[in-house]
């Protein structure tokens, strides 16, 4: 089921020919994608209904090879979490299909897990119960335990875990939502800026954690960002997602958002966060979303982030 | 522990050093006697306006003389009886009412089509005021207790359903969401999302439900009962008792307000444990 084909991945490069059932990552291939929203979103929206339908995705056809980190990059609105939406079964496509593994999706799919921009943790579970939540059906009481015990403690959260959400940090809560994810075992694992809430330093532990983790269990990851530098510590390949310039021709209407641009990340990780090599590309990706760089000679990011103080 | 308390002039805490930086008004004492303290000046208005001579004892029966009627009664076994018929129509009254509240509130706020189709219904049978069903179920069900736990259920009833299905269409659709994306669906949703979502609203529509069960549970006695607080109003009011109707008033209010503590103690519980 799981054959491994050679990665992109530097990182993930030493894949191992028999992965343990709990080392599974699936492929994603999606083809041809499109998904266009009625002007007026109303529930059970007919797609032939008289309202022109309003495009958000066309023609985004990419396949996601297992066990690599895959950056969305896009400004806001772009339909990027869209994209990441109809992989994990949230919605569906207008056109086009999406298989995992080489099966279809259908629906809400086991083999996916979703890793959300806010924390969503059930504010009456204590943060142990909240992870248990994302444990497969069949999984014995014991068994359980056991692995939410080795995920809180992989995040770091082991004195937490009888914590209400509310009583921990933002950071806290985030980490508590990827042990979520990741108690599902998951062959895919959809993160939708999972760490644009958090403050700058605590995206960077994030960030760092997240390669952890995925040095551990080398799934298969998509990641949605607006994050430049986040997308080139993190990722083996960046798409960015935006509306192409000459499709503009459909009577002045929008035509949705492609894949505009596509590199692989040299090197492996972790990744120097102040490397030269990634800055050339980081001026490229943030021209791309239109962005002015400031100063093409010395190559510096115009929008570096800048952690605020006190934090 | 280490809070560093700031003294706001004016304040206790800052006039009278406090082990505890706990405000003089979240003190249980202070608390406990603080609602006490218009009562009592109630009570004592009363008792000096009838020593003034400012009514007469006709018009009002002073605290004693209402107290001693409740002696009366009970000597006679009555008000034993009647505290008790009233707070087990209340009780079951409530209990049914609630449960079917509950049960059309998960109905209407989880479901479009039962939404559409209860909704309008429930709203207009929810218009008719108490008393106007008193007739219609004295004919129908008779002087028993079916037609006066009947009506009390019908007064408990709404208050629930009200709160819970709009808590239902007002849970938090990110946790939905979150919870369909971990594979949960249908009754596992349900009771791993939705129902604790809405608990502290379940709770204060029974706490507005039961407060209703005993307004309705009047409205019932009233009119028809040989038994009961609203009976013991009805029959004072014709033979001219007015202590006794003064006694009935008081005790409504104290019961309603004991059974309305429980229930508040649940609450607070509850809201610590589910919010």
């Amino acid at each position: 089921m799981s054959t491994v084909s050679t990665s992109i991945a530097p990182a993930a490069a030493p894949a191992r020919t028999s992965a343990p059932a709990d080392n599974t990552s699936f492929s994603v291939d999606f083809s041809d994608i499109g998904r266009s929203f009625t002007a007026k979103p109303e529930r059970g929206a007919a797609r032939g209904s008289t309202v022109a339908p309003r495009p958000v995705l066309r023609d985004v056809s990419l396949t996601v090879q297992p066990g690599e980190v895959l950056a969305i990059l896009g400004t806001s609105g772009c339909g990027k979490s869209t994209l990441l939406r109809i992989a994990g079964g949230l919605d569906e496509p207008s056109t086009g299909s999406i298989r995992i593994d080489g099966s279809p999706l259908n629906g809400i799919d086991a083999r996916c897990a979703v890793g959300f921009q806010e924390p969503r943790l059930l504010p009456w579970r204590t943060i142990a119960d909240n992870v248990a939540l994302g444990l497969p059906r069949r999984i014995g009481r014991a068994e359980g335990k056991s692995r939410v015990a080795a995920l809180l403690e992989l995040v770091g959260l082991t004195s937490f875990a009888d914590h209400r959400p509310r009583a921990v940090s933002g950071g806290m809560a985030q980490r508590a939502s990827l042990a979520r994810a990741l108690a599902r075992n998951p062959g895919v694992l959809l993160l939708d800026e999972p760490f644009g809430a958090l403050d700058a330093l605590t995206r960077l532990k994030m960030q760092d954690l997240l390669l952890d983790v995925h040095a551990a269990a080398p799934t298969t990851i998509l990641l949605v960002t607006h994050d430049v530098d986040e997308a080139l510590q993190l990722a083996d390949r960046i798409i960015l997602l935006g509306a192409d310039d000459d499709a503009d021709d459909m009577a002045g209407g929008r035509t949705g958002a492609t894949i505009v641009q596509e590199l692989v990340v040299p090197g492996g990780r972790p990744r120097d966060r102040g490397s030269a090599e990634l800055a050339e590309l980081r001026g490229r990706l943030l021209a791309g979303l239109g962005i002015d760089r400031h100063g093409q000679a010395r190559g510096v990011a115009a929008t570096h982030t800048i952690p605020h103080f006190p934090y | 522990m280490t809070q560093t308390q700031i003294p706001k002039p004016g304040t206790a805490a800052a006039v009278r050093p406090a082990r505890r930086p706990i405000r003089l008004t979240s003190r249980r004492g202070f608390v406990i006697f603080g609602g006490a303290l218009l009562p009592l000046a109630i009570l004592l208005v009363w008792q000096l306006s009838i020593t003034l001579g400012v009514v007469s004892v006709s018009q009002l029966p002073s605290p004693a003389m209402v107290f001693l009627a409740a002696i009366d009664l009970y000597e006679r076994g009555q008000l034993t009886l009647y505290v008790a018929i009233s707070t087990q129509r209340v009780l079951i009254g409530f209990a049914i009412g609630a449960s079917l509240g509950v049960a059309a509130g998960a109905l209407v706020g989880l479901s479009r089509g039962a939404n559409v189709l209860l909704s309008p219904t429930l709203g207009a049978i929810r218009a008719v005021p108490s008393l106007a069903w008193v007739p219609l179920l004295l004919l129908w069900l008779g002087f028993g207790e079916q037609s006066k736990i009947t009506l009390v259920a019908i007064g408990a009833f709404f208050p629930v359903y009200t709160t819970v299905s709009l808590a239902l269409r007002h849970v938090d659709q990110h946790l939905v969401e979150a919870g369909r994306a971990f594979g949960l669906g249908g009754i596992r949703l349900f009771t791993a999302v939705q129902l604790p979502a809405v608990i502290p609203s379940v709770i204060s529509g029974l706490r507005l439900a039961l407060a209703q069960a005993w307004l309705f549970l009047v409205a019932a006695e009233l009119l028809g009962a040989s038994m009961g607080l609203g009976f013991l109003l009805s029959e004072s009011g014709g033979n001219g008792r007015i202590d006794r109707i003064i006694l009935a008033i008081v005790l409504l209010a104290v019961i309603g307000k004991i059974t309305d503590a429980v229930v508040g103690i649940f609450e607070k519980w509850a809201n610590k444990k589910w919010a």
